[in-house]
């Protein structure tokens, strides 16, 4: 049986160094006004969740949707980390994060899930989290989770502020800019030294 | 029927309303037969549990009038955002103000509990897909509104911030979902009120929305929005949303 989420699956914007750079020209102007203060999340529900090897349907009006390729944090008791899971958070691509992304990325398969959980106490400093992204074999990303805006234990602390993770919830890390796209027909391996590979292949959508 | 899910003598127990001394909705016959007055109670949102952590949409501006309020032009289509279930809690509770904030305020929103897994749905058939209602109370504290995916989780995804229930009513007693009237008081003081016929965004054409591209389970939640009238609530503040055929949701600041 593959690891699957017992509790709600957050996602976490803008916390890579990147990707906060280069939405920062935009920051000051309408309709954002300011830069974030509070972790910006999201949530992906329960329809979204893909096992490794699913094929996953991608709508026929949607041409690419961007590969989020993460490392989630899943909660264990009294607020600490059980462990860590690779994930491909799909979006249909949208330049505007003003409004809540439902529609972007709540459609069902839309969240890949990485087979297995890695302990914490065998995980080692998240920081040190590296990952690749191939397309049909090709490496299109890597990412360094050295560059988050909010560490590891830094976004717990933020999040913590103002909800309360409880057991079985999960908090992804972020996606790096320069997320890719892929299509229909696509196939998507998410490597990470220390994970299982997670892969899944992108399927037309039938009526 | 009205459904409840109640704790009683440290047991958690199902139950359904029952008139007391003229009073309908007074008290819950528990699955046991005995009747408890409803303050010797402590209640639960009134559903059952899901095998997967339940999904909670949630609308906002989907009244033209509240949308009017908040200055923003009524929507082309439904601005919604998801909920996590450390929100809920149930009637009679206590919802926590944090210190320093200046604006805190109810939304009294007609909720729709999902009944049949529900994908690509017409809106013709969404009421064979809907298995009944309750009332939210989608607290909101503006202080912490943010233009990052607004609403953002710090306004809406607080412990407690979503009282919701006291009860499940069956689909079949409520005749249209569409011409209810709403109410909120504020330590009895009438302070909103309204009607789901002035929706922008209806039930039907919701669970048409939602399932065109995400399917929902049974137990999903739609918490449909709230009309005009909204205020700044304070600690101690008791708050009434109340709504057509499904009853009177309190709760209270602390």
């Amino acid at each position: 049986m593959s690891w699957m989420p017992e509790g709600t699956v957050y996602g976490t914007l803008l916390n890579f160094r990147a990707e906060m750079a280069a939405l920062a020209p935009q920051m000051a102007q309408p309709p954002y006004k300011a830069a974030p203060k509070a972790p910006v999340l999201y949530i992906k529900p329960a329809n979204t969740w893909s096992t490794h090897g699913e094929s996953i349907a991608v709508p026929g009006r949607v041409p690419e949707v961007e590969i989020g390729a993460t490392i989630a944090m899943v909660m264990g008791a009294q607020g600490q980390v059980a462990g860590y899971v690779l994930m491909n958070d799909l979006s249909i691509p949208h330049a505007s994060y003003f409004r809540p992304p439902v529609k972007f990325k709540c459609l069902d398969g839309f969240l890949g899930i990485g087979e297995r959980m890695l302990p914490a106490d065998q995980a080692g400093d998240p920081s040190a989290f590296r990952l690749e992204v191939h397309i049909n074999g090709a490496l299109k990303q890597s990412v360094d989770f050295s560059q988050l805006v909010r560490p590891a234990a830094q976004l717990l602390a933020d999040v913590g502020e103002f909800m309360t993770l409880h057991a079985g919830d999960v908090l992804m890390l972020g996606s790096d800019l320069g997320r890719p796209l892929a299509k229909a027909g696509d196939r998507i391996d998410i490597t990470a030294p220390g994970f299982r590979t997670l892969s899944h292949t992108l399927a037309e959508e039938t009526a | 029927m009205k459904h409840a899910r109640v704790m009683y003598e440290g047991r958690e127990y199902t139950g359904t309303s029952h008139e007391f001394g003229g009073h309908p909705d007074a008290a819950v016959r528990l699955s046991d037969g005995r009747v408890i007055f409803q303050d010797l109670l402590t209640w639960l949102p009134p559903l059952a549990p899901t095998p997967r952590p339940r999904t909670i949409l949630a609308l906002g501006l989907n009244y033209a009038d509240h949308a009017k309020e908040l200055e923003f032009k009524a929507p082309e289509e439904p601005l919604v955002f998801i909920k996590g279930e450390n929100t809920l809690t149930g009637h009679r509770q206590l919802t926590r103000r944090p210190g320093n904030v200046q604006f805190m305020h109810y939304e009294c929103e007609l909720t729709i509990v999902v009944g049949k897994t529900a994908s690509k749905v017409k809106r013709d058939d969404a009421h064979d897909f809907i298995a009944g209602y309750t009332i939210a109370n989608d607290y909101a504290i503006r202080d912490y509104l943010e233009n990052w995916y607004r609403p953002n989780l710090r306004v809406k995804n607080r412990d407690t911030c979503t009282p919701l229930g006291p009860w499940l009513v069956d689909a079949a007693d409520i005749a249209d979902p569409m011409a209810l009237a709403l109410q909120t008081t504020v330590n009895g003081k009438v302070t909103q009120s309204g009607n789901t016929k002035d929706m922008i965004f209806g039930v039907g054409f919701l669970i048409e929305y939602f399932s065109s591209f995400m399917t929902l389970q049974p137990g999903d939640l739609i918490l449909t929005g709230t009309p005009d009238g909204v205020v700044d609530c304070r600690p101690g503040d008791v708050v009434v949303t109340s709504i057509e055929g499904l009853g009177d949701l309190i709760n209270t600041i602390e």
